[in-house]
Protein backbone atom coordinates (compact mmCIF):
# COMPACT_ATOMS: atom_id res chain seq x y z
CA UNK A 1 0.00 0.00 0.00
CA UNK A 2 0.82 3.79 -0.86
CA UNK A 3 -0.20 6.80 -0.25
CA UNK A 4 -0.73 9.18 -3.32
CA UNK A 5 -1.52 12.47 -4.64
CA UNK A 6 -3.21 12.10 -8.40
CA UNK A 7 -3.95 14.91 -10.67
CA UNK A 8 -6.90 14.13 -12.68
CA UNK A 9 -5.91 14.34 -16.59
CA UNK A 10 -9.30 13.05 -17.80
CA UNK A 11 -12.91 12.40 -16.51
CA UNK A 12 -15.21 11.85 -19.41
CA UNK A 13 -18.18 9.70 -20.04
CA UNK A 14 -17.59 6.75 -22.17
CA UNK A 15 -21.34 4.83 -21.61
CA UNK A 16 -24.18 5.30 -19.91
CA UNK A 17 -23.86 6.61 -16.04
CA UNK A 18 -20.13 5.03 -16.53
CA UNK A 19 -16.59 7.58 -16.81
CA UNK A 20 -12.77 6.99 -17.71
CA UNK A 21 -10.81 8.62 -15.35
CA UNK A 22 -6.94 9.20 -16.32
CA UNK A 23 -5.12 10.23 -12.66
CA UNK A 24 -1.60 11.07 -13.31
CA UNK A 25 0.87 10.05 -10.43
CA UNK A 26 2.50 7.05 -8.77
CA UNK A 27 1.57 3.83 -10.04
CA UNK A 28 4.29 1.81 -8.66
CA UNK A 29 2.28 0.17 -5.82
CA UNK A 30 -0.07 -2.01 -8.27
CA UNK A 31 1.28 -5.47 -8.81
CA UNK A 32 -1.14 -7.24 -9.96
CA UNK A 33 -4.14 -6.77 -12.26
CA UNK A 34 -7.88 -6.59 -9.71
CA UNK A 35 -5.77 -4.47 -7.48
CA UNK A 36 -7.72 -1.41 -5.83
CA UNK A 37 -7.50 2.35 -5.09
CA UNK A 38 -8.94 4.02 -2.84
CA UNK A 39 -9.98 7.30 -3.16
CA UNK A 40 -10.69 10.48 -0.78
CA UNK A 41 -13.51 12.49 -2.74
CA UNK A 42 -13.82 15.75 -1.73
CA UNK A 43 -16.51 16.25 1.17
CA UNK A 44 -16.65 12.35 2.13
CA UNK A 45 -14.85 11.06 5.01
CA UNK A 46 -14.82 7.56 3.88
CA UNK A 47 -12.68 6.67 0.87
CA UNK A 48 -14.15 5.13 -2.35
CA UNK A 49 -12.68 1.92 -3.68
CA UNK A 50 -12.01 1.53 -7.14
CA UNK A 51 -10.41 -1.48 -9.20
CA UNK A 52 -7.49 -0.17 -11.36
CA UNK A 53 -8.75 -0.83 -15.21
CA UNK A 54 -5.08 -0.13 -16.38
CA UNK A 55 -1.72 1.50 -15.16
CA UNK A 56 1.63 2.79 -16.33
CA UNK A 57 4.41 4.35 -15.16
CA UNK A 58 2.72 7.82 -13.61
CA UNK A 59 -0.42 6.88 -14.73
CA UNK A 60 -3.54 5.16 -13.79
CA UNK A 61 -6.93 4.71 -15.13
CA UNK A 62 -10.16 3.53 -13.65
CA UNK A 63 -13.77 3.27 -15.06
CA UNK A 64 -16.22 3.83 -12.82
CA UNK A 65 -20.16 3.87 -12.61
CA UNK A 66 -22.20 6.46 -11.02
CA UNK A 67 -23.97 4.14 -8.21
CA UNK A 68 -23.94 7.10 -5.19
CA UNK A 69 -24.06 10.51 -4.27
CA UNK A 70 -19.84 9.80 -4.00
CA UNK A 71 -19.57 8.90 -7.41
CA UNK A 72 -22.28 11.60 -8.54
CA UNK A 73 -19.82 14.06 -7.27
CA UNK A 74 -16.75 12.46 -8.50
CA UNK A 75 -18.66 13.26 -12.31
CA UNK A 76 -18.51 16.95 -11.93
CA UNK A 77 -14.07 17.13 -10.89
CA UNK A 78 -12.39 18.59 -13.69
CA UNK A 79 -8.92 18.05 -14.58
CA UNK A 80 -6.18 19.27 -12.66
CA UNK A 81 -8.14 18.83 -9.26
CA UNK A 82 -6.10 16.58 -6.94
CA UNK A 83 -7.00 13.56 -5.18
CA UNK A 84 -5.63 11.72 -2.69
CA UNK A 85 -5.45 7.84 -2.50
CA UNK A 86 -4.00 4.75 -1.33
CA UNK A 87 -2.73 2.60 -4.37
CA UNK A 88 -2.02 -0.89 -4.79
CA UNK A 89 -4.84 -2.37 -2.53
CA UNK A 90 -5.40 -5.91 -2.07
CA UNK A 91 -4.72 -9.69 -3.51
CA UNK A 92 -5.52 -9.10 -6.79
CA UNK A 93 -5.60 -11.86 -9.98
CA UNK A 94 -3.12 -14.96 -9.68
CA UNK A 95 -1.67 -14.75 -13.49
CA UNK A 96 0.54 -18.10 -12.60
CA UNK A 97 -2.64 -19.61 -11.47
CA UNK A 98 -4.11 -18.74 -15.07
CA UNK A 99 -4.56 -22.01 -17.84
CA UNK A 100 -3.49 -21.84 -21.53
CA UNK A 101 -7.04 -20.76 -22.27
CA UNK A 102 -8.40 -18.81 -19.43
CA UNK A 103 -12.06 -17.52 -19.83
CA UNK A 104 -12.46 -14.14 -18.37
CA UNK A 105 -16.32 -13.27 -17.57
CA UNK A 106 -17.29 -9.17 -16.08
CA UNK A 107 -20.61 -7.73 -15.69
CA UNK A 108 -21.53 -4.17 -15.95
CA UNK A 109 -19.07 -2.32 -13.43
CA UNK A 110 -17.16 -5.32 -13.07
CA UNK A 111 -15.47 -5.02 -16.12
CA UNK A 112 -12.58 -2.64 -15.59
CA UNK A 113 -10.12 -4.66 -14.10
CA UNK A 114 -10.27 -7.71 -16.49
CA UNK A 115 -8.97 -5.19 -19.51
CA UNK A 116 -5.47 -5.19 -17.38
CA UNK A 117 -5.87 -8.41 -16.68
CA UNK A 118 -6.25 -9.78 -20.49
CA UNK A 119 -3.17 -7.45 -21.30
CA UNK A 120 -0.95 -9.05 -19.19
CA UNK A 121 -2.72 -13.01 -20.01
CA UNK A 122 -1.78 -11.75 -24.21
CA UNK A 123 1.46 -10.33 -23.07
CA UNK A 124 2.38 -14.02 -21.97
CA UNK A 125 1.11 -15.78 -25.04
CA UNK A 126 -2.60 -16.73 -23.38
CA UNK A 127 -5.24 -17.36 -25.70
CA UNK A 128 -7.80 -14.90 -24.19
CA UNK A 129 -11.57 -14.98 -24.25
CA UNK A 130 -13.40 -12.63 -22.62
CA UNK A 131 -17.43 -12.59 -21.87
CA UNK A 132 -18.94 -9.58 -21.00
CA UNK A 133 -22.56 -9.15 -19.68
CA UNK A 134 -24.32 -5.29 -19.45
CA UNK A 135 -27.96 -4.30 -19.19
CA UNK A 136 -28.50 -2.75 -22.72
CA UNK A 137 -25.94 -1.28 -25.58
CA UNK A 138 -25.90 2.02 -23.88
CA UNK A 139 -24.47 0.20 -21.09
CA UNK A 140 -21.48 -1.29 -22.68
CA UNK A 141 -17.73 -0.49 -22.76
CA UNK A 142 -14.21 -1.81 -23.14
CA UNK A 143 -15.75 -4.17 -25.78
CA UNK A 144 -13.25 -2.49 -28.77
CA UNK A 145 -10.54 -1.88 -26.41
CA UNK A 146 -10.25 -5.49 -25.61
CA UNK A 147 -10.46 -6.99 -29.30
CA UNK A 148 -7.70 -4.23 -29.77
CA UNK A 149 -5.94 -6.50 -27.35
CA UNK A 150 -6.30 -9.74 -29.41
CA UNK A 151 -8.65 -11.18 -26.74
CA UNK A 152 -12.04 -13.09 -28.63
CA UNK A 153 -14.84 -11.05 -27.10
CA UNK A 154 -18.77 -12.44 -26.91
CA UNK A 155 -21.12 -9.59 -25.41
CA UNK A 156 -24.66 -10.33 -23.94
CA UNK A 157 -27.11 -7.65 -23.19
CA UNK A 158 -29.95 -7.96 -21.34
CA UNK A 159 -32.34 -6.54 -23.88
CA UNK A 160 -30.42 -8.16 -26.95
CA UNK A 161 -29.36 -4.43 -28.18
CA UNK A 162 -25.88 -5.19 -28.53
CA UNK A 163 -24.73 -9.18 -28.75
CA UNK A 164 -26.53 -12.12 -27.73
CA UNK A 165 -29.70 -11.54 -25.88
CA UNK A 166 -29.31 -12.87 -21.53
CA UNK A 167 -27.33 -12.53 -18.86
CA UNK A 168 -23.06 -13.31 -19.28
CA UNK A 169 -23.57 -16.72 -19.21
CA UNK A 170 -25.39 -16.81 -22.39
CA UNK A 171 -21.69 -16.25 -23.93
CA UNK A 172 -19.74 -18.26 -21.57
CA UNK A 173 -17.85 -20.88 -23.87
CA UNK A 174 -16.31 -22.66 -20.57
CA UNK A 175 -16.17 -26.08 -21.91
CA UNK A 176 -13.25 -24.90 -24.43
CA UNK A 177 -11.65 -23.04 -21.48
CA UNK A 178 -8.63 -23.93 -18.95
CA UNK A 179 -10.00 -22.03 -16.21
CA UNK A 180 -11.80 -18.63 -15.72
CA UNK A 181 -11.45 -15.18 -13.97
CA UNK A 182 -14.41 -13.31 -13.05
CA UNK A 183 -15.59 -9.41 -11.67
CA UNK A 184 -19.58 -8.41 -11.56
CA UNK A 185 -21.99 -8.72 -9.30
CA UNK A 186 -22.05 -11.30 -6.64
CA UNK A 187 -25.00 -12.81 -8.13
CA UNK A 188 -23.37 -13.46 -11.49
CA UNK A 189 -20.59 -14.91 -9.78
CA UNK A 190 -22.57 -17.46 -8.11
CA UNK A 191 -24.69 -18.26 -11.15
CA UNK A 192 -21.32 -18.39 -13.12
CA UNK A 193 -19.81 -20.87 -10.13
CA UNK A 194 -22.85 -22.87 -10.13
CA UNK A 195 -22.68 -23.39 -14.08
CA UNK A 196 -19.21 -24.41 -14.14
CA UNK A 197 -16.17 -26.74 -12.30
CA UNK A 198 -13.71 -24.87 -13.90
CA UNK A 199 -11.61 -23.90 -11.30
CA UNK A 200 -11.76 -20.23 -11.29
CA UNK A 201 -10.88 -16.72 -9.72
CA UNK A 202 -13.59 -14.51 -8.70
CA UNK A 203 -13.61 -10.87 -7.47
CA UNK A 204 -15.87 -9.24 -5.04
CA UNK A 205 -17.37 -6.45 -4.42
CA UNK A 206 -18.28 -5.13 -0.89
CA UNK A 207 -19.10 -2.30 1.13
CA UNK A 208 -15.72 -1.26 2.39
CA UNK A 209 -14.62 1.23 5.53
CA UNK A 210 -10.71 1.48 5.54
CA UNK A 211 -9.82 -0.96 2.51
CA UNK A 212 -6.86 -2.38 4.02
CA UNK A 213 -7.93 -4.77 6.37
CA UNK A 214 -8.00 -3.01 9.43
CA UNK A 215 -11.98 -2.53 10.38
CA UNK A 216 -13.25 -5.51 9.60
CA UNK A 217 -15.73 -3.89 7.45
CA UNK A 218 -15.71 -5.76 3.71
CA UNK A 219 -16.28 -9.33 5.84
CA UNK A 220 -16.79 -12.43 3.99
CA UNK A 221 -17.57 -15.69 5.12
CA UNK A 222 -16.12 -18.87 4.00
CA UNK A 223 -15.67 -22.13 5.25
CA UNK A 224 -11.92 -21.06 6.00
CA UNK A 225 -13.59 -18.27 8.25
CA UNK A 226 -14.44 -14.65 8.16
CA UNK A 227 -11.96 -13.26 5.53
CA UNK A 228 -11.21 -9.88 4.43
CA UNK A 229 -12.30 -8.56 0.71
CA UNK A 230 -9.79 -5.80 0.94
CA UNK A 231 -6.88 -7.84 2.30
CA UNK A 232 -7.41 -11.10 1.71
CA UNK A 233 -9.39 -10.39 -1.63
CA UNK A 234 -11.24 -8.89 -3.37
CA UNK A 235 -9.57 -11.89 -5.79
CA UNK A 236 -10.18 -15.54 -4.45
CA UNK A 237 -9.80 -18.91 -5.54
CA UNK A 238 -13.56 -19.72 -6.16
CA UNK A 239 -12.62 -23.09 -3.66
CA UNK A 240 -11.90 -20.63 -0.83
CA UNK A 241 -14.94 -19.26 -0.63
CA UNK A 242 -16.65 -23.03 -1.72
CA UNK A 243 -18.93 -21.35 -4.55
CA UNK B 1 12.33 20.39 23.99
CA UNK B 2 8.91 19.72 25.23
CA UNK B 3 7.86 16.78 26.91
CA UNK B 4 5.19 14.45 25.86
CA UNK B 5 4.68 11.63 28.37
CA UNK B 6 2.35 11.01 30.64
CA UNK B 7 1.54 8.45 33.60
CA UNK B 8 -1.68 5.71 32.68
CA UNK B 9 -2.22 4.07 36.12
CA UNK B 10 1.33 3.56 36.74
CA UNK B 11 2.64 2.45 32.84
CA UNK B 12 4.45 5.19 31.34
CA UNK B 13 3.28 6.35 28.09
CA UNK B 14 5.67 8.37 25.48
CA UNK B 15 3.28 10.56 24.49
CA UNK B 16 -1.09 10.14 25.16
CA UNK B 17 -1.90 8.32 21.61
CA UNK B 18 -3.80 5.15 21.79
CA UNK B 19 -4.63 3.68 18.68
CA UNK B 20 -9.06 2.96 19.53
CA UNK B 21 -9.66 -0.84 19.52
CA UNK B 22 -11.63 -1.61 16.60
CA UNK B 23 -9.81 0.36 14.36
CA UNK B 24 -6.47 -1.72 14.07
CA UNK B 25 -6.67 -5.22 14.46
CA UNK B 26 -3.72 -6.28 16.61
CA UNK B 27 -1.95 -4.38 14.84
CA UNK B 28 -0.29 -6.41 11.70
CA UNK B 29 -2.26 -4.08 9.28
CA UNK B 30 -0.05 -1.15 10.54
CA UNK B 31 2.97 -2.55 11.04
CA UNK B 32 4.44 -2.33 7.71
CA UNK B 33 3.46 1.37 7.52
CA UNK B 34 5.27 2.65 10.30
CA UNK B 35 7.11 1.76 13.62
CA UNK B 36 4.26 1.39 16.15
CA UNK B 37 6.65 1.50 18.65
CA UNK B 38 5.75 5.68 17.87
CA UNK B 39 2.59 5.22 19.72
CA UNK B 40 1.44 5.59 23.11
CA UNK B 41 0.20 2.25 22.81
CA UNK B 42 -2.80 0.48 21.34
CA UNK B 43 -5.86 -1.01 22.22
CA UNK B 44 -6.21 -4.41 20.17
CA UNK B 45 -9.98 -5.51 18.82
CA UNK B 46 -12.61 -6.47 21.03
CA UNK B 47 -11.62 -9.82 22.32
CA UNK B 48 -14.52 -12.07 23.50
CA UNK B 49 -14.48 -16.03 25.04
CA UNK B 50 -15.38 -17.66 21.71
CA UNK B 51 -14.31 -16.54 18.41
CA UNK B 52 -17.02 -14.04 16.55
CA UNK B 53 -17.97 -14.22 12.99
CA UNK B 54 -19.49 -11.01 12.94
CA UNK B 55 -22.74 -9.87 11.43
CA UNK B 56 -24.05 -9.60 8.03
CA UNK B 57 -22.50 -6.91 5.08
CA UNK B 58 -22.83 -4.24 4.87
CA UNK B 59 -21.17 -3.44 7.56
CA UNK B 60 -20.43 0.15 6.98
CA UNK B 61 -22.18 3.13 6.07
CA UNK B 62 -21.19 6.75 5.71
CA UNK B 63 -22.01 9.98 7.58
CA UNK B 64 -21.31 13.70 7.12
CA UNK B 65 -18.23 13.91 9.18
CA UNK B 66 -18.03 10.12 9.84
CA UNK B 67 -19.16 6.92 9.80
CA UNK B 68 -21.75 4.09 10.88
CA UNK B 69 -20.45 0.78 11.85
CA UNK B 70 -22.23 -2.39 12.81
CA UNK B 71 -19.47 -5.10 12.56
CA UNK B 72 -20.35 -7.38 15.75
CA UNK B 73 -17.37 -7.61 17.65
CA UNK B 74 -15.51 -9.89 15.06
CA UNK B 75 -12.31 -11.52 16.59
CA UNK B 76 -10.47 -15.28 16.65
CA UNK B 77 -11.70 -15.49 20.27
CA UNK B 78 -9.55 -15.52 23.65
CA UNK B 79 -7.50 -18.20 22.91
CA UNK B 80 -6.26 -17.89 19.61
CA UNK B 81 -5.74 -13.72 20.22
CA UNK B 82 -3.18 -15.20 23.09
CA UNK B 83 -1.38 -18.00 21.09
CA UNK B 84 -1.51 -16.26 17.76
CA UNK B 85 -1.81 -12.87 17.98
CA UNK B 86 0.09 -12.05 20.91
CA UNK B 87 3.20 -13.51 19.93
CA UNK B 88 2.67 -11.73 16.31
CA UNK B 89 2.57 -7.80 18.35
CA UNK B 90 5.80 -8.76 20.14
CA UNK B 91 7.48 -8.87 16.89
CA UNK B 92 6.35 -5.47 15.89
CA UNK B 93 5.77 -3.55 19.13
CA UNK B 94 7.88 -3.27 22.27
CA UNK B 95 5.69 -1.67 24.92
CA UNK B 96 2.73 -2.92 26.80
CA UNK B 97 -0.46 -3.17 24.82
CA UNK B 98 -3.92 -2.42 25.78
CA UNK B 99 -6.37 -5.44 26.18
CA UNK B 100 -9.94 -4.60 24.92
CA UNK B 101 -12.29 -7.31 26.40
CA UNK B 102 -16.37 -7.59 25.34
CA UNK B 103 -18.63 -10.54 26.68
CA UNK B 104 -22.12 -11.68 27.11
CA UNK B 105 -22.21 -11.76 30.43
CA UNK B 106 -20.37 -11.14 33.99
CA UNK B 107 -18.50 -14.67 33.41
CA UNK B 108 -17.46 -13.99 30.09
CA UNK B 109 -15.75 -10.75 31.04
CA UNK B 110 -14.18 -12.33 34.17
CA UNK B 111 -13.14 -15.30 32.35
CA UNK B 112 -11.34 -13.39 29.37
CA UNK B 113 -9.96 -11.01 31.76
CA UNK B 114 -8.32 -13.66 33.97
CA UNK B 115 -6.65 -14.86 30.77
CA UNK B 116 -5.23 -11.58 29.43
CA UNK B 117 -4.35 -11.06 32.78
CA UNK B 118 -1.74 -13.27 33.15
CA UNK B 119 -0.11 -12.13 30.08
CA UNK B 120 3.13 -10.03 30.34
CA UNK B 121 2.52 -7.57 27.21
CA UNK B 122 -0.90 -6.92 28.17
CA UNK B 123 -0.25 -3.47 30.49
CA UNK B 124 -4.04 -2.50 31.13
CA UNK B 125 -6.96 -4.32 30.45
CA UNK B 126 -9.85 -2.09 29.11
CA UNK B 127 -13.51 -3.40 29.16
CA UNK B 128 -16.06 -2.49 26.61
CA UNK B 129 -19.26 -2.35 28.57
CA UNK B 130 -20.68 -0.53 25.36
CA UNK B 131 -20.80 -2.36 22.42
CA UNK B 132 -23.88 -1.13 20.42
CA UNK B 133 -23.58 -3.91 17.81
CA UNK B 134 -23.94 -6.84 19.40
CA UNK B 135 -27.53 -8.54 21.01
CA UNK B 136 -27.40 -9.35 24.33
CA UNK B 137 -24.68 -7.65 25.91
CA UNK B 138 -21.89 -5.20 25.29
CA UNK B 139 -23.66 -2.15 25.16
CA UNK B 140 -26.55 -3.04 27.84
CA UNK B 141 -23.65 -3.85 30.44
CA UNK B 142 -22.69 -0.03 29.45
CA UNK B 143 -26.00 1.74 30.34
CA UNK B 144 -27.38 0.86 33.63
CA UNK B 145 -25.30 1.77 36.96
CA UNK B 146 -25.69 -1.43 38.21
CA UNK B 147 -24.85 -3.41 35.74
CA UNK B 148 -21.15 -1.33 34.98
CA UNK B 149 -20.77 -1.60 38.83
CA UNK B 150 -21.14 -5.57 38.71
CA UNK B 151 -19.18 -6.08 35.77
CA UNK B 152 -16.49 -3.72 37.12
CA UNK B 153 -16.32 -5.39 40.54
CA UNK B 154 -15.98 -8.92 38.93
CA UNK B 155 -13.18 -8.16 36.65
CA UNK B 156 -11.94 -6.27 39.18
CA UNK B 157 -11.43 -9.51 41.37
CA UNK B 158 -9.97 -11.05 38.28
CA UNK B 159 -7.22 -8.98 37.55
CA UNK B 160 -4.42 -7.10 39.06
CA UNK B 161 -4.33 -4.79 36.06
CA UNK B 162 -4.59 -1.46 36.08
CA UNK B 163 -8.56 -1.80 34.77
CA UNK B 164 -10.05 0.77 32.66
CA UNK B 165 -13.67 0.23 31.46
CA UNK B 166 -14.92 1.76 28.33
CA UNK B 167 -18.25 3.56 28.83
CA UNK B 168 -21.25 4.11 26.43
CA UNK B 169 -22.46 7.26 25.62
CA UNK B 170 -25.53 6.27 24.74
CA UNK B 171 -26.93 7.26 28.36
CA UNK B 172 -28.90 9.96 30.00
CA UNK B 173 -26.13 10.76 32.70
CA UNK B 174 -23.03 9.42 32.00
CA UNK B 175 -21.09 10.52 35.30
CA UNK B 176 -23.90 8.30 37.44
CA UNK B 177 -22.23 5.16 35.34
CA UNK B 178 -18.64 6.39 35.95
CA UNK B 179 -19.38 6.71 39.75
CA UNK B 180 -20.95 3.15 39.54
CA UNK B 181 -17.49 2.03 37.67
CA UNK B 182 -15.04 3.77 40.22
CA UNK B 183 -16.70 2.76 43.40
CA UNK B 184 -16.42 -0.89 42.52
CA UNK B 185 -12.55 -0.40 41.67
CA UNK B 186 -12.01 0.82 38.24
CA UNK B 187 -8.23 2.11 37.97
CA UNK B 188 -9.89 4.66 35.07
CA UNK B 189 -12.77 5.08 32.45
CA UNK B 190 -12.18 5.08 28.68
CA UNK B 191 -14.99 7.49 27.03
CA UNK B 192 -16.87 7.58 24.57
CA UNK B 193 -17.69 4.38 22.69
CA UNK B 194 -19.88 5.18 19.75
CA UNK B 195 -23.43 6.40 19.28
CA UNK B 196 -25.78 5.06 18.01
CA UNK B 197 -27.01 5.87 14.87
CA UNK B 198 -29.46 4.81 11.87
CA UNK B 199 -29.22 5.14 7.69
CA UNK B 200 -31.80 3.61 5.37
CA UNK B 201 -31.72 2.58 2.01
CA UNK B 202 -34.32 4.62 0.37
CA UNK B 203 -34.57 1.54 -1.96
CA UNK B 204 -35.62 -0.70 0.27
CA UNK B 205 -36.67 1.45 2.67
CA UNK B 206 -35.03 -0.81 4.98
CA UNK B 207 -31.67 -0.05 7.37
CA UNK B 208 -28.66 0.52 5.45
CA UNK B 209 -27.30 -2.09 7.25
CA UNK B 210 -28.46 -5.17 8.06
CA UNK B 211 -28.01 -5.07 11.80
CA UNK B 212 -30.10 -1.99 11.72
CA UNK B 213 -28.58 0.48 14.10
CA UNK B 214 -25.13 1.23 13.71
CA UNK B 215 -22.23 3.14 16.25
CA UNK B 216 -21.44 6.88 14.51
CA UNK B 217 -17.95 7.46 15.06
CA UNK B 218 -15.29 10.02 13.25
CA UNK B 219 -14.87 14.03 13.57
CA UNK B 220 -18.81 14.13 14.06
CA UNK B 221 -18.55 12.96 17.54
CA UNK B 222 -16.09 14.91 18.90
CA UNK B 223 -17.89 18.15 20.96
CA UNK B 224 -19.61 14.84 22.21
CA UNK B 225 -16.75 13.27 23.50
CA UNK B 226 -15.45 16.36 24.84
CA UNK B 227 -18.53 17.55 26.71
CA UNK B 228 -18.80 13.56 27.90
CA UNK B 229 -15.36 13.90 29.20
CA UNK B 230 -15.76 16.84 30.81
CA UNK B 231 -18.53 15.56 32.90
CA UNK B 232 -16.57 12.93 33.94
CA UNK B 233 -13.93 14.75 35.10
CA UNK B 234 -15.98 16.47 37.44
CA UNK B 235 -17.60 13.34 38.86
CA UNK B 236 -14.88 11.03 39.56
CA UNK B 237 -11.06 11.03 40.98
CA UNK B 238 -9.87 8.54 38.06
CA UNK B 239 -7.40 9.31 35.28
CA UNK B 240 -9.77 9.43 32.37
CA UNK B 241 -8.69 7.79 28.14
CA UNK B 242 -10.63 10.44 25.91
CA UNK B 243 -11.50 9.38 22.58
CA UNK B 244 -14.28 10.53 19.73
CA UNK B 245 -13.53 12.25 16.61
CA UNK B 246 -10.03 13.16 17.40
CA UNK B 247 -8.12 13.35 14.13
CA UNK B 248 -5.06 16.20 15.23
CA UNK B 249 -2.86 16.84 17.51
CA UNK B 250 -5.11 20.04 18.41
CA UNK B 251 -7.68 17.62 18.81
CA UNK B 252 -5.50 15.66 21.54
CA UNK B 253 -4.66 19.19 23.83
CA UNK B 254 -8.30 20.15 23.64
CA UNK B 255 -9.18 16.14 25.21
CA UNK B 256 -6.43 16.64 27.89
CA UNK B 257 -7.72 20.19 28.77
CA UNK B 258 -11.39 18.59 28.87
CA UNK B 259 -9.75 15.94 31.22
CA UNK B 260 -8.22 12.93 29.48
CA UNK B 261 -4.88 11.76 30.86
CA UNK B 262 -4.59 9.47 27.87
CA UNK B 263 -6.25 9.68 24.35
CA UNK B 264 -7.27 7.27 21.69
CA UNK B 265 -7.36 7.81 17.76
CA UNK B 266 -9.95 5.25 16.12
CA UNK B 267 -11.73 6.04 13.22
CA UNK B 268 -8.88 8.41 11.54
CA UNK B 269 -6.69 5.47 11.13
CA UNK B 270 -9.22 4.08 8.84
CA UNK B 271 -9.21 7.12 6.58
CA UNK B 272 -5.29 8.22 6.91
CA UNK B 273 -3.42 4.65 7.99
CA UNK B 274 -0.68 7.08 9.32
CA UNK B 275 -2.77 9.54 11.12
CA UNK B 276 -1.62 8.10 14.78
CA UNK B 277 2.16 8.78 13.78
CA UNK B 278 0.89 12.27 12.28
CA UNK B 279 -0.61 13.32 15.22
CA UNK B 280 2.55 12.03 17.52
CA UNK B 281 4.83 14.09 15.14
CA UNK B 282 2.41 17.40 14.97
CA UNK B 283 2.42 17.17 19.22
CA UNK B 284 5.81 18.97 20.06
CA UNK B 285 4.76 21.73 17.44
CA UNK B 286 1.31 21.94 18.34
CA UNK B 287 2.60 22.15 22.30
CA UNK B 288 5.20 25.21 21.63
CA UNK B 289 2.17 26.69 19.74
CA UNK B 290 0.32 27.07 22.50
CA UNK B 291 2.85 27.51 25.18
CA UNK B 292 2.69 23.84 26.66
CA UNK B 293 5.96 22.59 27.82
CA UNK B 294 4.28 19.43 29.43
CA UNK B 295 1.79 17.74 28.49
CA UNK B 296 0.61 16.04 31.78
CA UNK B 297 0.71 20.03 33.21
CA UNK B 298 -2.71 20.50 31.00
CA UNK B 299 -5.12 17.62 31.79
CA UNK B 300 -8.24 18.74 32.86
CA UNK B 301 -6.84 22.10 32.70
CA UNK B 302 -9.95 23.30 31.27
CA UNK B 303 -11.83 23.19 34.66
Amino acid sequence: MRQTAFTILENTPIARDTYRLRLAGDTAAFKQPGQFVNLSLPGYYLRRPFSACDWQKGELLLIYKVLGQGTADLVALRPGTRLDALCGLGRGFDLNACGRQPLLVGGGVGVPPLYRLARELVARGRTVRVALGFNTAADAFLVGELQALGAQVRVATLDGSLGERGTVLAVCDADSASDFCACGPTAMLKALCAATRLPGQVSLEERMGCGFGACMGCTVMTPAGPLRVCREGPVFDREVLAW
Amino acid sequence: MVDTRVDLCGVALSNPVIAASGTFGFGQDFAPLYDLNQLGSFSFKGTTWLPREGNPSPRIAECPAGLLNAIGLQNPGVHKVISEELPRIRQVFDKPVMANVSGFSIEDYVRVSELLDAQAQVGWLEINISCPNVHGGGMAFGTDARMAGEVTRAVRAATRKPLIIKLSPNVTDITEIARACEAEGADALSLINTLLGLRLNLKTRKPLLPFGTGGLSGPAVLPIALRMVWQVYEAVRLPLVGMGGVSSARDVIEMMLAGATAVQVGSANLIDPWACPRIIHQLPGAMAQHGISCLRDIIGGAH
